[in-house]
């Protein structure tokens, strides 16, 4: 316990919260000249024009057929059709669909936290000859548009007999992505050395450091890991539509699209929103129930990078 | 980051050598990882930028053939770069202004501050798929709420995705919104800017613009080059909205180079000739990513806030 209150007292993120407030709150810059009111209002429009689509999603999923084709467009469905929820879930499989991306989403972030963790400790904690060489490799991989492997990278999981599964989609989670890498090494690198080496002197292996050690003082980075590894996957189309042939393995990005009968004229759009609407929302909730994991994330990678 | 002692390079203590091993066991699940899903995929796709290769039968070497054709034959090539650049050049830095000014605007004294990060950042990790859909009702020319509302009032309808002129400012409005993501990062490069800059601008008598143009643009420079970085590299390889909305239509307005690419692999199965695209793609974002990291030594201003 003691080793997380010098954690605590060392490491500046940690340290500074709820000192940035007073900072910030008295320094309206570009915006000062416009005034409270003014501002206020900007921000008002600004946030309706933002939440239109989604809002418009929503309400469309509890229309009529008759109240959504109508000009003008009609806002308030009325009456409220709940029902389209559960036909239009069930029209398409759709709830199977939530249940494989599921099975997608689970073991990828799994994989993904234990993989990038070990790696990033590799590349922060251990100081070897070259280390330096391989991060630069490693991070500039990340500039590599994903087009020029995608094709032998199809021919290799189709000679592995790896189409029509998921393993496509879930091993590539094992190996660590520079993405991940980089953050966390930015992270455990804010981790005084000391913690490691008076460690080091007890006898503790980098095994026990890291398990033992870093990896209870990062849990913020690697609940940010977890948080975007879900929802990449979750929301991965191109990978799902190249590897996920037969319709029972379809994740929710192939299914949703599965709504549109013989062309978009036809489709139903109440359905579609409603179904739109479910495949959002499970990212909604984690959203408004991770919502500082989600920011620290974000601006843990741009801002020192 | 620690100094080494400085040791001719034959010389290996023993120590030395034991972190090295251990540092190499812990990178091992991304070396392996890189080696078979980057090195050999990398490799092996310009291998078969050299052949015809129809998955059906065994690649067949026509060396520069492939490059040969997209450079001077394929006409379709040439409209499917314009569409990309174009859509590079407009996305990038819309997308970058409308984040840092809903960031710089999220900086003020705003009731319901959280509320309104909220709504902006939230369109940001919507999954593409469903944003797509979404987007899709909205742009529709007969129901969709704009043209709906446009058609109510007498005014003339905008053929959203069903016109050549407006299907990739369709795409553009799209990424903008869901620019909350950079909106983020900008929010806490703004939060950084030391508030002694703005005093002393304010002594001096500096408007509100002037403080913006010459304090707040200038120190968040970093962050700007990382948007631009990663916007630029991420645009060249737009491919859900386009395949999902428009397939790349209209009349091939929206064939943008990764849906062309896409299309030559596995609608034409032309691999080897995918693959080719994909190597000149490559060299494309290599270049112009050193342009601007290039450019990035006279604008950008380093050595800003805490560190």
């Amino acid at each position: 316990m003691t080793t997380h209150k010098i954690a605590t007292d060392t490491i500046p993120v940690l340290a500074a919260r709820g000192t940035t407030r007073r900072r910030w709150l008295n320094s309206a810059r570009l915006w000062a000249g416009c005034g409270w009111v003014a501002r206020h209002v900007l921000a008002v429009a600004l946030g309706m024009l933002f939440a239109l689509p989604l809002v418009w999603a929503l309400l469309t999923s509890l229309k009529t057929n008759a109240q959504v084709y109508v000009v003008p467009p009609k806002w308030i469905p009325d009456p409220v059709v709940w029902s389209n929820y559960p036909e239009a879930l069930t029209r398409v499989p759709f709830l199977r669909y939530m249940f494989n991306t599921v099975k997608v989403t689970i073991p990828s972030v799994i994989g993904a936290v234990l993989s990038n963790t070990i790696v990033a400790y590799g590349f922060a904690r251990i100081r070897w000859r070259h280390r330096n060489i391989f991060f630069i490799v490693c991070i500039s991989t990340m500039m590599i548009p994903y087009q020029v492997i995608m094709v032998p990278l199809f021919i290799t999981f189709k000679k592995l007999g790896w189409l029509n599964t998921y393993l496509p989609l879930i091993v590539p989670a094992f190996f660590a992505s520079p993405y991940f890498i980089f953050l966390l090494r930015q992270f455990f690198m804010t981790i005084p050395a000391e913690l490691s080496d008076a460690a080091r002197v007890d006898g503790c292996s980098e095994w026990m450091i890291l398990t033992r050690i870093i990896v209870p003082l990062s849990v913020p980075a690697l609940a940010v890991v977890a948080l975007f590894e879900f929802m990449g996957t979750w929301g991965d189309y191109l990978g799902a539509l190249l590897y996920l042939g037969r319709e029972e393995l379809y994740t929710v990005a192939i299914g949703l699209s599965r709504y549109q009968a013989g062309g978009w004229s036809q489709a139903n759009w109440s359905y579609l929103m409603a179904a739109s609407v479910t495949s959002i929302a499970p990212i909604l909730l984690l959203f408004f129930v991770a919502q500082r994991t989600f920011i620290e994330g974000i601006t843990l990678t741009g801002l020192k990078g | 980051m620690t100094s080494q002692t400085i040791q001719r390079r034959s010389s290996w203590s023993p120590t030395e050598r034991r972190e090295y091993l251990k540092g190499l066991v812990f990178i091992s699940p991304w070396l392996i990882g890189f080696a078979a899903f980057v090195l050999y995929p990398i490799i092996a796709s310009l291998y078969y930028s050299f052949t015809y290769y129809d998955l059906l039968r065994p690649p067949r070497f026509i060396g520069l053939e492939n490059y040969r054709e997209i450079l001077f034959q394929d006409q379709f090539a040439g409209k499917v770069l314009y569409n990309t650049v174009y859509y590079v050049l407009l996305a990038v830095p819309l997308g970058t202004i409308v984040a840092f000014l809903l960031a710089s605007l999220l900086n003020t004294r705003l009731v319901g501050r959280s509320f309104f990060r909220a709504i902006f950042f939230v369109p940001s990790i919507v999954p593409v798929v469903s944003s797509a859909m979404v987007w899709l009702w909205i742009f529709n020319t007969q129901y969709g709420v704009i043209d709906s509302t446009l058609a109510s009032l007498g005014l003339p309808v905008i053929p959203f995705l069903s016109s050549p002129e407006w299907a990739k400012p369709s795409f553009i409005i799209i990424h903008c919104w869901s620019s909350g993501g950079a909106m983020l990062i900008f929010l806490a490069s703004l939060r950084d800017v030391p508030m002694s800059l703005y005093d002393a601008a304010k002594v001096d008598g500096a408007a509100s613009w002037a403080r913006f143009r010459h304090i707040t643009i200038p120190m968040c420079t970093p962050a700007i080059l990382f948007s631009v970085l990663t916007g630029i590299i991420g645009a060249f390889q737009y491919f859900a909205f386009a395949w999902i909305l428009t397939r790349g239509g209209p009349n091939g307005a929206t064939e943008f180079y990764s849906v062309y690419l896409y299309r030559n692999a596995f609608s034409f199965l032309k691999m080897g000739y995918a693959a080719a695209l994909a190597w000149i793609l490559f060299l494309i974002v290599m270049a112009v990513t050193m342009a601007v990291f290039r450019s990035s030594a006279r604008w950008v201003y380093y050595g800003g806030s805490t560190d």
